[in-house]
């Protein structure tokens, strides 16, 4: 396996420093309309905070969840950690590098090599026009990582083989592979150039229940074997139970609760994040009601007052209406929550 | 390991691009449409003669010494007073309408193909950074597209023409004005394939691929052309042949006007203009050969592009 042969360092210097820190990330996206609509029609700007105040660390080896509800805001997070969208306020720090620093373009240039990143849909990620040893051999050509056609056609193989794939099928399109094959083929190709850290986006939501456990193996299985770090995007809890060392939900682009995974399921203390486990079909068939998940998300472009969960909180009082609730600490979890800071929970 | 390092170096074989071209749908689609083939036999023999009008031609109507006023204003050879020697007979200058014909096809076959050439150039790249970069960049190249497209392909053409002839004098030689043809008729085409591949980059540009290219640090122009490129080029091939017919008629028209190429070097266009003179005077063979070669050409590519539309449309398999 020449490809994959630098493993990351040894666990014992990891302690020190989370391999990536995400410190008071936000981002705000301008929606209003056209200039010349506003000034006829009398509107005012109109801005989506998709993301504030995020702020949460990953260790070497970890694997990161955010879950939320469409619209919390995860794939804009995701988006920024690596990279494809620049943050409005706040900062990504990679192995001690700031990825807003622009002094530091030189070693942002070679944390690019060690970052990828696996997308939900894997029938739009790959070039439908280029073949599969291409698509996976794109990052070795763009690194250099191979010297020669022959050592890049020999590591696409190994690659290929690797995420379960016969080799022989690299010469084939990507609509000739099944929805499972395509995110095989998405993963080689972020594997490709070695990463140490990569972003799944949702990656098996786009994908037969059937095939997404066997994404997940071979997600695991590579993690173990290469010592990769993943923040993993989902919205489906029982993926994360299976994945996580911790958790982190979001609700509105903001962090709700940020715990260790057991804790979180077995005790979770943000009223969100116990509606949500609520919702999770009983699978043991203990004979639990099963609550479903009461009202909707409000408009991110018009969010309500003080704590965003309060309109759907049962919790709620006049405070929740009227201040924003900080994160505060309890236990092993990172919680904004008044209810829970005042015990009333 | 050896023997699949060296199936994956294996590029595709020429043996097995042909065998995937003539099981493809497209070949499939055109063995069952008559008249799609009638039209690509038209085109076929069309251009073959004119690429070979110098071996097929029987005389050269450049050559002025092999032109003789005694044999002008011949009527074709199965007419009384026609000669064999020129089989639809002959011009005012005694040019054999035939040769001309096959001479003149070769001057609107190549100012069609090189002027459709450079407008889908100029129009995809122009489409493909509009729709890629956004914002200022792309409002003003579509607003220019807008004010170019409020003016008629011809105007666009005449204008042209005309700075042409007052930058290099009345007396332009015939290497420039085929170039000036190319370039304001190219010109006056662009705006169509930069709107299509504009929209259809606007599309692509969001699709994951892109994204995952982005992150390994591409470099745009190699995203647009590498990447976005393969994706929008299929409507590009149906508007490049539609527009072929109609650069070759824009051709023949500004040629009809006098725009165009001279008649010592006469297109299509030009040989009907010369021919229109005589029209009245019974002498009708200098104009309508000429004429129905132009149509027949011209009919013959708009059905093939008819045809390349349909068959590339999965809304009308």
């Amino acid at each position: 396996m020449s490809v994959m042969t630098s493993a990351a360092p040894p666990l014992a210097s990891e302690a020190a420093r989370p391999l990536v820190e995400v410190k008071n990330l936000g981002r705000v996206f301008d929606v209003s309309k056209p200039w010349l609509n506003r000034l006829t029609e009398g509107l005012p700007r109109r801005l989506l905070t998709a993301a504030a105040e995020v702020t949460f660390s990953i260790n070497k080896r970890e694997t990161f969840a955010l879950v939320g509800e469409s619209g919390s805001g995860k794939s804009t997070v995701a988006k920024m950690v690596v990279g494809l969208i620049a943050p409005t306020t706040g900062e990504v720090i990679i192995d001690g590098v700031s990825m807003s620093d622009r002094r530091h373009d030189a070693d942002r240039r070679r944390l690019r090599r060690r970052i990828q990143m696996v997308f939900q849909d894997p029938y739009a990620s790959l070039n439908p026009r280029w073949r599969a040893l291409d698509i996976v051999a794109e990052p070795l050509r763009a690194f250099g990582i191979a010297q020669s056609e022959a050592e890049t056609a020999k590591q696409v193989g190994e690659l290929l083989r690797l995420v379960g794939l016969d080799p022989a099928d690299g010469t084939k399109y990507p609509h000739e592979f099944s929805g499972g094959q395509r995110q095989r083929i998405a993963i080689a190709r972020a594997l490709a150039c070695n990463p140490e850290f990569i972003v799944c986006d949702e990656p098996t939501s786009a994908l037969d229940v059937s095939v997404q456990a066997q994404i997940l193996n071979l997600m695991r299985d590579l993690q173990d074997r290469f010592g990769l770090t993943y923040l993993f995007i989902s919205h489906n809890l029982a993926v994360v139970r299976h994945m996580a060392n911790r958790i982190g939900v979001m609700y509105l682009g903001r962090l709700v609760e940020v715990a260790p995974a057991r804790e979180m399921f077995a005790k979770p203390k943000h009223p969100y994040t116990r509606m949500l486990l609520d919702a999770v079909p009983d699978l043991d068939l203990t004979g639990r009601k099963r609550k479903p998940v009461e009202g909707e998300v409000p408009n991110p472009v018009d969010p309500p007052p003080g704590c965003p969960f309060h309109p759907r909180c049962p919790f709620a009082n006049e405070r929740c209406r009227v201040e924003m609730p900080q994160p505060i600490l309890t236990g092993g979890a990172t919680v904004r929550c008044h209810a829970v800071e005042e015990g009333r929970i | 390991m050896a023997d699949t390092t060296a199936l994956l170096v294996t590029r595709i074989t020429t043996r097995e691009r042909i065998r995937a071209v003539l099981g493809s749908d497209l070949v499939y689609s055109f063995l069952r449409s008559r008249v799609t083939i009638a039209a690509a036999m038209v085109t076929a023999i069309i251009v073959i003669a004119a690429l070979l009008a110098p071996l097929i031609a029987p005389h050269d109507p450049y050559d002025l010494r092999q032109l003789s006023l005694l044999d002008s204003h011949n009527p074709p050879a199965w007419l009384s007073g026609g000669d064999m020697r020129f089989l639809l007979g002959t011009d005012d200058q005694g040019r054999d309408v035939f040769s001309t014909i096959l001479y003149g096809s070769r001057q609107s076959i190549a100012i069609g193909v090189m002027a459709t050439l450079f407008a889908g150039m100029l129009g995809i790249s122009l489409g493909l950074i509009a729709g890629y970069t956004g914002g200022t960049v792309d409002a003003v190249i579509m607003r220019a597209a807008d004010i170019q497209s409020t003016f008629p392909a011809i105007l666009i053409a005449m204008l042209i023409d005309g700075t042409s002839r007052a930058l290099f004098g009345e007396q332009r030689n015939e290497q420039i004005v085929f170039w000036v043809m190319v370039l304001s008729i190219g010109l006056s085409f662009w705006v169509q394939y930069a709107r299509t591949v504009r929209g259809s980059t606007l599309v692509e540009k969001n699709k994951d691929y892109v994204l995952a290219a982005r992150l390994i640090g591409i470099a745009p122009v190699k995203i647009l052309f590498r990447h976005v490129l393969p994706n929008v080029v299929g409507p590009v091939l149906v508007i490049a042949t539609i527009n072929l017919a109609l650069a070759i008629i824009t051709e023949a028209t500004l040629s009809f006007l006098g725009l165009g190429l001279p008649s010592t070097q006469p297109s299509l266009g030009t040989l009907i203009q010369i021919g229109q003179k005589y029209l009245f005077a019974g002498e009708w063979w200098i104009a309508i050969f000429p004429g129905i070669t132009l149509a027949a050409l011209v009919l013959a590519v708009n059905l093939l592009g008819d045809w390349l539309r349909d068959a590339l449309n999965p809304k009308l398999r």
